[in-house]
């Protein structure tokens, strides 16, 4: 792996990370991907994160969806564990509470396929730093 | 120096930067009560967890009420000791303590001496506020030297401080935490499985009664009415410079002649003193180190060296423990007291004609170690210890004053012959530095077959922790070292392992001061001048001897003629030599951490 | 198959609920039926928006348009007017207070959201284990700066007029204490950071390590360069074996990117950081303690001074933080130290997280901005109290904190309103309780928890607490005395004046505040032998009316411990003296002949 070795070093790193990562949060961007984020601090797989994970996994390539499945960090919603962002190309970001295997398997056939939301959607709530 | 203007109770004080409220408070007769906080000046012992917050005052603008031994004076401070807030508080914090400790002050070995009594003397309390509270529950432990009932523990940490860092025996330490907290062995392990050294510092500093000494005095009592028993008792040299204190004499005061008076009156058969068994160690050891001097001196590179005395119990338990590895370096020679044991059971019964059984041999030491050393299986015959019993100075005031005596106006007597007779040297094992000076006035006049200058070998007295001085025997240098407190001893053994010393022979007493200082000593309360008054004392004792050279000692030497042959010859080593074990535990403590 | 070309959001919170969002629901989907609309418009109940003032809340999407307060009789307009004819309904459109101006899309309502997330800015979003993830969000990029601006001084600067304040609990201006450290020369510092988070209940720290461990490493060589320390500690409670997991990944991605290790940045600047592991004791939070742990010793704080920055870790000067602290860090150099300080309060800059939990809807992590006052966290973000119950306290500050009643619903909460108020901002555990909480149970789980967790050092708080809790169980009991209650109060104020640390010093706060809040409470077990909320199972009483037994003898039966008598179809009597008060009676009883007094 080539070490950052100066602060234009970084930038440029940035620059060319963020053009990939980006996608997951524009919008606008024409990308056909799916994104899903679970959200998997120990709150989380406590609660049956990592199952979650994997159904979506499953029934994304059983579908033929074609999505990215990643992992993060705790959203907050302690009440509603597992949660899972999904956001589909040209919408906004929805987060899931409370999927369960069922819940996640019905997320890729109604949420994701056919635009159907489920019910136990958290309204986002907080302000977003980079907005200020 | 920088001198800070404070006021305290409404008085205005000016002491050196970085002194603690405190002894501000002291330098104008305002006496903070503490517990917890202990400090032998002079000796480097402090401990200073600042956790019993007996001692807390008011200081204005601070939030909270500041222990009064650990906070430094600032400029301008201004100090309450005695607010109604700071009388409350410190009453709440003494009836909280009193509320974990057993109401069985008058069965206490500690009872009149307990500090946590005299608090609550002072403080008048009357009543347990909180009555049906849960109780600490341990269990009290007996080993051979030390009983530990941690139900008395007021977590002061004193005695931690002496065994970890003075001592670096790493025995105790607080375990538990919250209300069951404690100061105790790792995994509450005995003491005897645990690396004590029975030097029982702890003990001597302990402010209450949860570390107490094995108590004797009662099989004593049974000995000498046992009229089928001859009693013998031998009496180490320091006890005689601190015994008075238990009497109201002044520390330092010299008793001698008032206790051995006193020992008979007891009813012992015979009263011996253990000066004589320390010139006979002089000659024992002496010859050894000449032995290994001369040896080395002639090219043998395999000759042990330096030689290490080996008259402190302590410090031989804690080699055994803690430096396993280096265990032939120290001399074979047993202790004074084992010497004396070993001849008074032979040499000394064979003489009065009765059998070793039918004697009952008695120590009166400064140590609390010594109860273990005599306990140990290689000083017994047949399962017949040579001392069957060893008590402090402390335990002997104790019988003193059961039997009516006031030790102070006595008549003086002498020791009985011929295990009485003794010098000047042998006294002087009662200090650090003592017995490496004995051990050089001999050496020197042996060596070199001249008299000595000079008998007073000033540059090896003192109080520093390790002193170090060469002395010229002739043209010969020799490297004498010296530490007393294990924590100086560990310096040097890790010097020696380490290759970076040259010394030829080193004294270790595991005691700061050496046994002036023992744990069986009268209690010093802290008070480090009582221990300088029992060092001039020891010197003092020195000097009005007639004798002051262990070869002089007639009855040493009439001993060698008629009974052992010559020191270090075939049956000074059946009865006067020894060795050591491997006793190292599992987990050692670190050296200097 | 349905292919919804609108979603209409509807608040499912409690507050909404409570004000008909069922019935504007049922309504939504009778008019969506009636229109045939059902397969191109999908009605959803959803959790609550926070906006509980302005409920119920209607969304739509794809737009965003954000409805408040709808009634139901405003459905048909909305379906009418939004969905068939695509206008939005300006009269149910929020209106700016300020200028009046109608705001349709919830994207610029920021203003509405009552969380603002700067140390939990990447949880949720990044991968916590691809460090290219936090680059990309502008990772690493104030550590770059600060290290190309190459003045320490200056960076301690910001940090100071940043007002940032420790997250640990005591509120300890962090840039000070960067000061203070760098003062002391030395050929060695520390870097330590404190996750040791032990509050019952209080997991910020465990989600940030988590969710966002890169962070920390950037704040903690930030912080290192500053105070002069090439090494970086952080202790981390064995129980947080994901936090460890990721932190250790997260480490040696950045020492394979070079971010960590030799001339960073190309830079003099090298820093690398190592875990030590806690077993958990509550104690070592506290900073000497915690030293005193990582040196392998005895977990238990030592006096102050010296102070780590004098002598911490191997007696070198030392710095120690909270996880939560360092997370701002880089977001104060990125983003300035003006901005940072414009959120918050006087004293107060920034956000706060907590871990809101208890009797509360919304149980989780939420991050506020300083300020903010308890009615809003609780009934807002919190969604409010469970079950409609009614709120009682809520306690913060862990168990050094108080409980907070609801006259101090409206002060806005920072370090130092909450100590006015007899609690703490401590490390951010947040406990709401509902009117069924007893307040004398709560103080005596609170000491419960303190006594378990003092290390025993000091007399007052290893005898002290100890004692408390007994008079408080003695309370509990109903064999309290009004005498007791004065030595509880005595005893609470010599603890808090005379312990050595922090722990000892604010355990008794439970105690005081539940005592100044709810002293009827306290005289109600005392002198009555009641307790209000019905928790205190020794104060209870089963009773028998005798109008209503039937002498079925199926209580008496059951007992288990034989307290009933009676005689077939005779009213029964429940011995007070032998019941255990198990409710077995009560469950077995068919004529509803039992109750609690």
């Amino acid at each position: 792996m080539e070490k950052i070795k100066s602060l234009a070093d970084l930038k440029k790193k940035r620059e060319q990370l963020q053009s990939m990562v980006g996608l997951r949060e524009n919008g606008d961007n024409a990308e056909n991907l799916v994104q899903v984020k679970v959200a998997m601090a120990t709150c989380g797989i406590a609660s049956g994160a990592k199952q979650t994970m994997e159904a979506i996994i499953e029934e994304c390539k059983n579908q033929n969806v074609k999505a990215v499945v990643t992992q993060t960090g705790c959203m907050g919603y302690c009440y509603a564990e597992p949660t899972v962002e999904v956001k589909k190309p040209g919408s906004d970001p929805i987060v899931f509470g409370h999927v369960d295997v069922q819940k996640a398997n019905d997320l890729v056939n109604k949420y994701i396929l056919t635009g159907e939301i489920l019910e136990g959607v958290i309204p986002v709530n907080y302000e977003k730093i980079e907005n200020k | 120096m920088d001198m800070i203007k404070l006021t305290i109770d409404n008085r205005e004080v000016e002491v050196p930067k970085g002194t603690t409220i405190l002894k501000a408070a002291q330098t104008i007769g305002i006496n903070i009560p503490t517990l917890c906080h202990f400090e032998l000046e002079g000796l480097g012992v402090h401990n200073k967890p600042g956790s019993c917050r007996i001692c807390v005052v008011e200081v204005a603008g601070r939030r909270n009420l500041a222990p009064a031994c650990i906070t430094e004076v600032m400029p301008d401070m201004v100090v309450k000791t005695n607010s109604m807030r700071v009388i409350n508080a410190r009453r709440t914090v003494l009836e909280l303590m009193l509320s974990d400790h057993p109401n069985d002050c008058l069965q206490c070995a500690k009872n009149g001496r307990c500090e946590l009594q005299k608090l609550a003397i002072r403080f008048g309390i009357r009543q347990n506020p909180y009555v049906g509270g849960e109780q600490s529950n341990y269990q009290i432990e007996v080993s051979p030297s030390i009983i530990r009932d941690m139900n008395k523990c007021v977590m002061c940490r004193r005695c931690e401080t002496m065994c970890n860092e003075m001592q670096t025996v790493g025995a105790l330490s607080a375990i538990e935490r919250g209300f069951p907290a404690v100061v105790s062995t790792a995994f509450n392990q005995h003491l005897e499985d645990s690396p004590c050294s029975f030097c029982g510092q702890c003990v001597a500093v302990c402010p209450v009664g949860a570390l107490t000494e094995v108590d004797h005095t009662p099989k004593i009592l049974r000995a000498i009415m046992d009229e089928k028993k001859k009693t013998v008792v031998q009496v180490a040299p320091a006890v005689r410079v601190a015994l008075g204190e238990e009497f109201g004499m002044k520390p330092g005061t010299i008793v001698t002649g008032k206790m051995v008076t006193a020992l008979k009156m007891l009813g012992f058969d015979y009263v011996f003193d253990t000066d004589w068994s320390a010139d006979l160690t002089i000659m024992e050891e002496g010859t050894e180190l000449i032995g290994r001097l001369t040896k080395f001196l002639n090219g043998d590179k395999d000759v042990k060296l330096p030689i290490l005395t080996s008259c402190c119990p302590a410090w031989v338990n804690f080699f055994e423990h803690h430096f396993p590895e280096m265990k032939e370096l120290p001399s074979t020679a047993k202790s004074p007291q084992q010497m004396f044991g070993a001849i008074a059971k032979s040499y000394f019964a064979e003489k009065i004609g009765i059998s070793r059984e039918d004697m009952i041999s008695v120590s009166v030491m400064p140590c609390l170690a010594k109860k273990y050393e005599c306990s140990r299986d290689e000083f017994k015959v047949n399962g017949n210890p040579d001392v069957d019993y060893s008590i402090s100075t402390r335990e002997l005031a104790s019988m003193i004053k059961q039997a009516n005596i006031d030790l102070a106006q006595l008549p003086e007597s002498e020791f009985d012959s011929p295990l009485g007779e003794s010098t000047g040297a042998a006294v002087i094992f009662g200090t650090t530095g003592g017995v490496i000076e004995a051990a050089v006035r001999t050496a020197y006049e042996v060596i070199t077959k001249k008299s000595l200058p000079k008998i007073d070998f000033e540059e090896l007295r003192g109080l520093e922790g390790i002193r170090s001085a060469t002395i010229d025997v002739d043209g010969l240098k020799l490297n004498i070292g010296i530490a007393h407190g294990l924590k100086n001893a560990r310096k040097l053994l890790e010097d020696i392992k380490a290759g970076k010393c040259n010394f030829h022979a080193i004294e270790i007493m595991a005691c700061p001061g050496g046994c002036i200082d023992g744990a069986g000593q009268p209690l010093h309360h802290g008070n480090s001048d009582i221990i300088k008054a029992r060092w001039e004392a020891i010197y003092r004792a020195d000097k009005e001897m007639p004798i002051r050279k262990s070869h002089e000692n007639p009855s040493i030497q009439a001993i060698y003629k008629e009974y052992l042959g010559e020191p270090c010859g075939h049956k000074s080593h059946e009865l006067l030599h020894t060795h050591y074990f491997d006793r190292q535990t599992v987990v050692e403590v670190g050296s200097d951490k | 198959m349905a292919n919804y070309k609108y979603h209409i959001l509807l608040c499912g919170g409690t507050g909404c609920t409570a004000s008909e969002s069922p019935k504007i629901k049922a309504n939504f989907e009778s008019i969506l039926a009636e229109k045939n609309l059902t397969d191109d418009v999908q009605v959803v109940a959803t959790g609550c928006f926070g906006f509980c003032e302005k409920g119920p809340i209607v969304k739509i999407l794809p737009d965003n348009t954000f409805y408040t307060q709808v009634k139901p009789e405003d459905c048909r307009e909305i379906v009418d007017e939004h969905i068939i004819k695509g206008r939005k309904v300006q009269r149910l459109l929020y209106e700016n207070p300020e200028d009046k101006e109608h705001i349709s899309d919830s994207k610029h309502m920021g203003f509405y959201k009552k969380q603002m997330r700067i140390a939990l800015r990447n949880c949720g979003f990044i991968d916590p284990e691809n460090i290219d993830e936090y680059i990309a969000r502008d990772g690493y990029k104030a550590l770059a700066s600060v290290l190309e601006q190459n003045d320490p001084m200056a960076t301690i600067d910001v940090m100071k007029k940043s007002g940032l304040r420790g997250r640990g609990g005591a509120g300890f201006p962090t840039g000070l204490k960067w000061e203070l450290c760098r003062k002391n020369e030395a050929d060695q510092k520390y870097m330590i950071c404190n996750a040791d988070e032990g509050d019952p209940g209080a997991f910020m720290d465990r989600s940030i390590l988590e969710g966002d461990p890169h962070t920390l490493i950037e704040a903690m060589a930030i912080g290192g360069f500053c105070i002069g320390a090439t090494k970086g500690l952080v202790y981390i409670r064995a129980e947080y074996p994901l936090a460890i997991h990721r932190l250790q990944v997260a480490l040696g991605q950045a020492r394979e990117y070079g971010l960590l290790g030799d001339n960073i940045f190309g830079t003099d600047f090298s820093f690398d950081i190592e875990l030590r592991y806690g077993a958990g004791a509550f104690v070592c939070g506290e900073e000497t303690a915690l030293i005193h742990s990582m040196e392998g010793k005895r977990g238990e704080p030592t006096f102050k001074p010296p102070f780590p920055a004098q002598e911490g870790y191997l007696k070198k000067p030392s710095n120690v933080n909270n996880v939560e602290t360092f997370a701002n860090v880089p977001v104060i150099i990125n983003k300035g130290w003006e901005w940072f300080s414009s959120i918050g309060t006087e004293k107060s800059k920034g956000t706060k997280v907590f871990a809101l939990a208890g009797q509360i809807n919304n149980v989780g992590l939420i991050e506020v901005p300083m300020g903010i006052t308890l009615r809003e966290v609780i009934y807002e973000i919190g969604g409010g109290i469970k079950g409609g119950k009614k709120f009682k306290a809520v306690q913060t500050g862990g168990p050094s904190g108080g409980c907070l009643t609801e006259k101090f619903l409206d002060t806005p909460i920072d370090y130092d309103n909450l100590i006015a108020a007899g609690s703490m901002m401590g490390s951010g555990g947040m406990i709401v309780m509902d009117e069924t909480s007893c307040m004398v149970s709560v103080a005596k789980f609170y000491l419960d928890f303190t006594v378990e967790e003092s290390c025993g050092k000091c007399t007052p708080c290893r005898i002290g607490n100890k004692r408390l809790y007994e008079l408080l169980d003695k309370i509990t009991k109903g064999q309290g005395t009004m005498d007791d209650l004065d030595q509880l109060k005595n005893l609470s104020r010599v603890i808090k004046d005379t312990a050595l640390c922090g722990l000892g010093q604010t355990s008794p706060n439970p105690v005081l505040s539940t005592i100044d809040n709810f002293w009827d409470e306290y005289v109600a077990h005392v002198k009555d032998k009641k307790c209000p909320a019905g928790q205190c199972k020794a104060l209870k009483q089963y009773v028998i009316d005798p109008e209503k037994c039937k002498g079925c003898t199926a209580c008496a039966r059951n007992c288990p411990v034989g307290a009933i008598k009676g005689t077939v179809k005779m009213p029964h009597e429940i011995n007070q003296e032998i019941c255990i008060k198990c409710g077995t009676c009560i469950e077995k009883c068919k004529f509803n002949a039992i109750s609690i007094i």
